[in-house]
């Protein structure tokens, strides 16, 4: 087994689903003859042609909209948001068209579109590239968010979302494409979408998080059993919508507490709807509130300070340590 | 140095003027006399239609309507020219289109009472819902068009809007992509002199909403949109350059609407005069069509009399068939949210029904 980046991971998830289905199509800026900025379509043009591979106009409710003509046609396409702070052009074909379509057509027109973008902070970017705004979807009826933790599973859920008959959006988080490598079988294989997976088990608290919080989160577990001998659970969910309340309810009536790590601002985003579904599902299994360890309620900060806005392994340890004495 | 680099100019097309004479002998399109007839069929069925959805929705029993009257010409002429397998992406107004691309005229009662079953287009029916959204529909078109090319079918995609539409960043940006990708698309632009109640003058310093095209590379024409010769004359033109791979066309066809925005409210004393209503009146595209067609001896009282006739009965049995449908019920809703439901939205519809989630 080779061990791949999550960019090369990516890469590979989108070859193989070009050359199973020909219906799938890869387009945005940049996306053909340079195979993206971030490289994620290197070779696939060349691989597959100009009309299966290409470059747009520079235009996101263009490339999005393009996407939402061709599903209704029948194909499946694959459209890139360059950076995930540009989606705010292309928010009315997201959230009012493509998300709604299956619902205004009752059922006659489906959008199975998988909108990759890079988004996440950590890599000095300029303004408006690193947003993690995947809160806003999650208000989205009738779309799925899917933010991939790791090599492997970015190329499993990659090939689920393209395959899914609703709409997706899947964020890779920039930090994470090139950061470490993983063993990734060349073969064809699938995660399934809102299934959440435990990636550390433990008895004392459930972190439940997604994204490049997972690699801190767990980094913070580690640091916790070595500080204080207790053992926190990590649960990377995977997909934020939907969300895996099963998986987490399982671990909070192991554990009795919770926190919730996230990248993105604090109010109203993911974090906000896992506490308010453990609540309605799991409350009596509390021994106490649950948590959100996350960066302020700030617009995304520059370069200089995005590491002290960024959630630290102590960061978490601080609210693992409070959530324990609560 | 200064030099020109490039020049355009814009056409406009007239074929019958306000009193039913050709103008233009060469652009008189080659139409058998039952399809003269036919075309004239559709304008008073449209008319009719207008006057019944208005009183429909006074009574309440229509829902959302956008009057259409004086904008016949426009969409029928323009939907003439393409065949069943083109796609019609339409704007909330252009109902008439959808009609006679295939879509039932119950299903669109029931898109205006807001009854789901509105927006199931039946599968052999090449129309979009109608949209709400300003411009929305005209990013999707060269989606819908790039397909066609893909898989090398000689079909067309044909989208609508207004004057008011054409000033949205996703009127350019879908041009655009028709333009860079010469993909088989149809911009048509009814300009009918308003935005709700923000006059033509007001929308834009461009002169004519044709030449938005060439910033895109695209051809623009602009048509008199009352003249329903010249309509189908410059879309049929635009149709057959589009599937010949010839690259795509925006029109702008100059018109009016005589009733309000839509039945919502709005009332359009507010914001133009009776003289200028009149003005547009004298151009009807139905007085003049009837003037020509009756100097041919195509057309009669008694003929127009018959089609007004069998358009009430047609409206008639449509409403029926929309009263008939099944009510709508809130577990509905939930069903096409997705292909499965999600394990939330399980637990949402079990709320609902009061059983339990599996
Ligand atoms: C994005 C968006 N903005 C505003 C509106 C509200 N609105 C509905 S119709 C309309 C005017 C449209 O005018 P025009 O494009 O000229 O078309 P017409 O109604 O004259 O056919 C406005 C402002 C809307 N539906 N969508």
């Amino acid at each position: 087994m080779a061990q791949l980046t999550m960019i090369q991971a990516i890469t590979q998830a989108l070859d193989l689903e070009l050359a199973r289905d020909e219906k799938v199509l890869c387009f945005g800026e940049d996306v053909g003859h340079n195979g993206g900025v971030f490289r994620a379509t290197e070779g696939l043009q060349k691989k597959y042609g100009e009309q299966r591979v290409f470059d747009t106009p520079l235009a996101e409710s263009g490339i999005i909209g393009l996407a939402n003509g061709l599903a209704v046609q029948g194909f499946r396409p694959v459209p890139e948001i360059q950076f995930f702070g540009f989606v705010f052009e292309a928010f009315d074909q997201i959230a009012s068209q493509i998300a709604r379509l299956r619902y205004r057509s009752g059922g006659r027109y489906s959008a199975p579109v998988t909108i990759r973008s890079p988004f996440g902070g950590g890599v000095r970017t300029p303004e408006l590239h690193s947003d993690s705004l995947e809160g806003l979807f999650l208000q989205t009826p009738g779309i799925k968010v899917v933010i991939p933790s790791t090599p492997y599973d970015a190329k499993g859920l990659l090939l689920s979302a393209i395959r899914d008959n609703d709409p997706v959006i899947f964020l890779e988080h920039m930090r994470l494409y090139r950061s470490f490598r993983q063993e990734v079988p060349e073969d064809d294989y699938t995660i399934p979408l809102g299934k959440a997976n435990v990636v550390r088990e433990g008895k004392d608290v459930t972190i439940i998080t997604y994204g490049a919080m997972v690699g801190v989160s767990q980094k913070a577990a580690d640091q916790w059993a070595k500080d204080k001998g207790l053992e926190a659970e990590v649960i990377d969910l995977r997909t934020i919508s939907p969300i895996d309340i099963e998986t987490i309810s399982e671990s909070i009536k192991k554990t009795g507490r919770a926190i919730v790590v996230q990248e993105a601002q604090r109010t109203a985003g993911a974090g906000a709807e896992i506490v308010a579904q453990i609540n309605e599902n799991v409350i009596f299994h509390l021994e106490a509130p649950v948590l959100r360890a996350t960066p302020p309620d700030t617009v995304y900060p520059y370069g200089l300070i995005e590491d002290e806005w960024l959630p630290t392994p102590q960061f978490i340890v601080d609210a693992l340590n409070k959530v324990t004495s609560l | 140095m200064s030099k020109t680099v490039a020049e355009h100019s814009v056409s406009y097309v007239q074929v019958l003027d306000e009193n039913g004479k050709v103008t233009n002998k060469d652009l008189v399109p080659d139409l058998k006399d039952e399809q003269l007839r036919e075309l004239m069929s559709r304008m008073v069925f449209t008319r009719i239609l207008d006057q019944r959805a208005i009183k429909l929705t006074r009574q309440g029993r229509l829902g959302f309507y956008a009057p259409v009257a004086g904008q016949e010409a426009s969409m029928i002429g323009s939907e003439f020219a393409t065949t069943k397998e083109d796609f019609i992406v339409p704007g909330y107004r252009d109902l008439p289109q959808c009609v006679y691309h295939g879509y039932p005229l119950e299903k669109l009662f029931l898109y205006s009472r807001g009854h789901q079953e509105g927006g199931r287009v039946p599968e052999d029916v090449n129309v979009m819902m109608p949209q709400i959204i300003i411009g929305a529909q005209i990013v999707q078109t060269p989606g819908i068009a790039l397909a066609f090319k893909l898989r090398g079918e000689k079909r067309v995609a044909v989208t609508y809007t207004g004057d008011g539409g054409t000033s949205q960043g996703d009127f350019y940006e879908g041009m655009n992509f028709a333009g860079a990708m010469q993909l088989p698309a149809v911009f048509f632009v009814q300009n009918n002199q308003y935005a709700i109640s923000v006059p033509r003058e007001k929308q834009t310093a461009a002169e004519t909403l044709a030449q938005k095209a060439i910033a895109a590379g695209i051809r623009g024409v602009q048509v008199d949109g009352m003249d329903i010769l010249g309509v189908y004359t410059v879309m049929h033109e635009a149709v057959e350059r589009a599937r010949n791979g010839e690259g795509p066309t925006m029109i702008e066809a100059v018109t009016f609407r005589y009733g309000p925005h839509t039945m919502s409210g709005d009332d359009p004393t507010r914001y133009r005069t009776k003289e200028t209503e009149s003005t547009w009146e004298k151009r009807d595209p139905l007085i003049r069509f009837r003037t020509y067609l009756e100097e041919k001896g195509l057309w009669s009282q008694e003929e127009e009399e018959k089609v007004i006739e069998q358009a009430k009965d047609t409206i008639t049995e449509a409403l029926k068939k929309a009263d008939s449908a099944a009510k709508m019920k809130l577990t509905d809703l939930i069903d096409v949210m997705f292909e499965e439901p999600t394990i939330e939205l399980k637990r949402q519809r079990a709320e609902i029904t009061g059983e339990g989630a599996n």
